[in-house]
């Protein structure tokens, strides 16, 4: 019985993962046949490790590491490699493709020399699957079957041509219907998509009556590394991403290609660019800044308050500031958005009552950000209090015992013992704060996404953006479209300032050195 | 440091913590009493709406143009789908990083450390290009699907959690697995018959934070769904809104505060864990 249990896992194991590599198998396929080389060798990779894995007993282990990290080198490994890659490139609308892609595409470019021989025809329609045959006469009355995009030649006796009541016009081929001039007009659409192959041309209707003859217009030639325009013999070569002709005429769309450290040197040399950049990159500073600040005071004020054993309503004055911090962040910000309208909003409305006027919270850079940080402080101040209430239990009563023998005010009680004390056992946390404030970009983008612009930027930038809905405007929001490589290179330099804040951290801390000791 | 304090100083203190309370309260009773106003504008509201109605949620409900139900239906189904395939992932990898020694074994638990460092959402732009390649040739995995975004977010959920749950399931005990191998079981069956269950809190833990972060998650959805049908509620809403704060306030109070719902009341459900947590260095999304 046992035994048999353990077969049956056993051929259970094995039928899985025959099915497995089935499926790997054939999408390997696909992916060859789509000449997509990074997925098949991360696919084949993935496969082999799998198997490797799960149907030998050695390096037990990995069967437990194995799921999860897979996700993770595929999902954050990768794109963070892709990541730097993207920025040494000139990937972005316009040269979306890869060269061999665009190379492709523009051998697929037909057109029509003027000596083409025209073919009347007529359509054959299979009803069953929607299928459509056509049979094409030239001038000479030679006639031609084109079916499935290959061009075959037919004797006008042949006898896949059925012509029942013999009046000269086949109604029937191979089971395929002869199409009205009703259903051609209507079916248009679908048979320009047909394009038969003959020769290295492509027969193709020209318009509602005839079909005719296309040739292809640019051909690639490997050696010269150069795009050859077969109409007119004009030469295309490589140019910053197009094929370029000598004429400077170039050929859309471009390819993307690698350009080296020149996102980079944009950023800082490009004075349309580097200008607003450093603004936003000066404004994240401040903007993380000042978030931590202003929480950290607001919180800890808090929570010396709450801290203390004779006020009354601690628990519920502490369930109720609480609440902030549990609705989702994307909400609040939005609900804020609300109430500082400039027109319709609550805020504004108050003010207008007690001064006389509302202040522009949405279109002047300097109220924009004032709202921003009063949208943060009531996000934020929850998390700052409830660390600090944890930090200040650990504080040892005595100290404020021996202070107050010692005739220490309230104020240098505050000074010297509680404030040195928090600030060591909260200081990480303050740091890693920092690092997520410093890419919050739920708060900045839903408020007011990045605004008001800021005036001469070639590049979205806005003076409430930070670095990182920065990258997000330059790849998703630009007028002048995406520009992935320029956002890439900004994501690496976030990445470089991120893993600095981190490294900080855990220099401050010694919390690798503690992980060390207890892995 | 606390004395029985004065009336004056403990009105004072009193004040203190009501104005922020005021701060605090005020957008979330705004909320409320704007979901409950049949006006549907931001204009006109008081803080009592004059005749409360329940207008703005039947809106909310039954209109086609914002469809409201189903982005709530898809964040909950996202967010509960990648919390459930994340804690199973998280666990198998905690138990062999907690109760196996391997080569490997050290380096492998600093890689994980390490990659958290980055948040998924600054490689946003490769992440959109990298489906934008597998739409070519897998479409049913391509932008604009549940699929793409739940693997996202998996990939995102690893590093973190296997840490917090290799450190509670150092705290078990191994006698209790070695008393099961001597009855003849195998290490998976150790770990799923007698560690599991006793790891129950620390699963329900992780399961909550991940589904509250996934819920909240509006980046990455951005980025990779773009279909109205597919929106989860974060997205959904921002584009519902966008910028017609003057004529949708009702309807927008009243998604605004029965999306917020679910969550508030998990916040409260896992509180504990989320302040013990913090004072361990976790910053909530």
């Amino acid at each position: 019985m046992f035994l048999d249990k353990v077969l049956a896992k056993k051929i259970l194991k094995i039928f899985f993962f025959a099915t497995f590599d089935a499926l790997a198998l054939w999408s390997a396929v696909t992916l060859y046949t789509q000449q997509a080389y990074t997925f098949l060798v991360i696919l084949l990779i993935g496969t082999v490790l799998l198997n490797l894995t799960y149907l030998s007993e050695k390096h037990y282990p990995l069967k437990y590491i194995v799921p999860g990290t897979l996700f993770m080198l595929f999902l954050v490994v990768y794109p963070i490699f892709y990541t730097v890659y993207v920025s040494l490139t000139n990937f972005g609308t316009g040269n979306i493709l890869s060269k061999d892609q665009v190379i492709r595409q523009l051998e697929e470019r037909y057109y029509h020399p003027e000596n083409a021989t025209e073919y009347s025809y007529a359509a054959f329609i299979n009803d069953d699957n929607g299928d459509y045959i056509v049979l094409l006469k030239d001038n000479a009355g030679n006639l031609l079957l084109g079916q499935d995009g290959e061009i075959e030649e037919i004797a006008g006796n042949d006898n896949r041509l059925l012509d029942q009541d013999q009046d000269g016009v086949i109604e029937q081929i191979d089971g395929y219907r002869l199409l009205t001039r009703k259903e051609i007009f209507k079916n248009l659409a679908e048979l320009q998509k047909i394009k038969l192959h003959a020769q290295g041309k492509v027969i193709q209707l020209k318009n509602f009556a005839s079909f005719t003859e296309y040739i292809p217009q640019y051909n690639y030639r490997p050696e010269d590394n150069l795009i050859v325009n077969l109409k007119n013999g004009e030469e295309y070569f490589v140019e910053e991403g197009y094929f370029v002709s000598r004429q400077g005429e170039r050929l859309e769309p471009g390819f993307r290609f690698f350009i080296g450290a020149d996102n980079f040197l944009r950023l800082l040399q490009d004075k349309r660019i580097s200008g607003p950049f450093l603004r936003v990159f000066i404004w994240t500073f401040q903007w993380a800044f000042l978030s931590v600040l202003t929480t950290f005071v607001l919180g800890m004020i808090l929570a010396i308050l709450l801290n203390d054993k004779f006020l009354r309503f601690r628990g519920l004055y502490r369930a109720l500031l609480v609440i902030p911090y549990s609705i989702p962040a994307f909400i609040s910000a939005l609900v804020w958005r609300g109430l500082f309208d400039d027109t319709v909003g609550i805020i504004n409305k108050l003010l207008q009552a007690v001064l006389g006027s509302g202040l522009p919270w949405l279109n002047d850079p300097f109220w924009a950000k004032t709202a921003l940080i009063i949208i943060n402080l009531w996000l934020g101040f929850p998390y700052m209090m409830l660390i600090c209430l944890g930090a200040l239990q650990s504080i040892p009563e005595e100290n404020y015992e021996a202070a107050a023998i010692d005739g220490a005010s309230g104020w240098q009680q505050f000074r010297y013992i509680t404030l040195p004390m928090l600030l060591v056992s909260v200081g990480p946390l303050l740091i890693a704060s920092f690092a997520f404030n410093f890419n919050n970009f739920v708060v900045i983008y839903l408020y007011n996404r990045g605004r008001p612009a800021m005036v001469g930027a070639q590049t979205p930038a806005g003076a409430t953006d930070i670095l990182i809905s920065y990258t997000y405007r330059l790849s998703f929001e630009s007028g002048r479209g995406a520009d992935f490589g320029l956002a890439s290179a900004v994501t690496i330099i976030i990445f470089m300032i991120t893993a600095l804040i981190t490294w900080f951290n855990f220099r401050y801390t010694g919390a690798l050195e503690e992980v060390k000791e207890n892995v | 440091m606390y004395r029985k304090p004065t009336f004056a100083s403990n009105l004072i203190r009193h004040l203190v913590i009501w104005l922020v309370l005021v701060f605090a309260l005020f957008p979330v009773i705004w909320i409320i009493s704007g979901s409950f106003n049949p006006a549907n504008t931001l204009v006109g509201q008081k803080l009592i709406p004059e005749q409360p109605s329940w207008v703005n949620y039947r809106a909310l409900i039954n209109s086609p143009q914002h469809p409201f139900p189903l982005w709530m239906w898809n964040s909950i189904k996202i967010a509960l789908i990648t919390s459930i395939l994340a804690v199973a992932m998280t666990s198998l990898a905690a138990y062999a990083f907690s109760r196996f020694r391997f080569r490997g074994r050290r380096n492998g638990l600093f890689v994980f450390l390490l990659i958290q460092v980055f948040p998924q959402l600054l490689a946003m732009v490769a992440i959109y290009l990298l489906f934008l390649e597998v739409q070519k040739i897998f479409p049913a995995f391509g932008l604009n699907t549940h699929r793409a975004l739940i693997i996202t977010y998996l990939g995102g959920a690893i590093g973190v959690n296997t840490w917090l749950m290799k450190g509670y399931l150092d705290t078990i005990p191994r006698s209790l697995e070695e008393a099961a191998y001597i009855d003849g079981a195998s290490p998976f069956q150790a770990f799923y018959r007698i560690i599991l269950p006793l790891a129950r809190p620390i699963l329900a833990v992780l399961f909550f934070l991940q589904f509250i972060g996934i819920y909240s998650e509006f980046v990455l959805a951005r980025v990779l769904l773009s279909s109205k049908e597919n929106l989860t509620l974060a997205v959904g809403l921002q584009t519902f809104i966008s910028e017609q704060y003057g004529k949708r306030w009702g309807v927008f109070s009243a998604a605004a505060l029965l999306g917020a719902i679910p969550i508030v009341l998990l916040f409260f459900l896992v509180q504990k864990h989320i302040v013990s947590g913090l004072n361990r260095g976790g910053v909530k999304g």
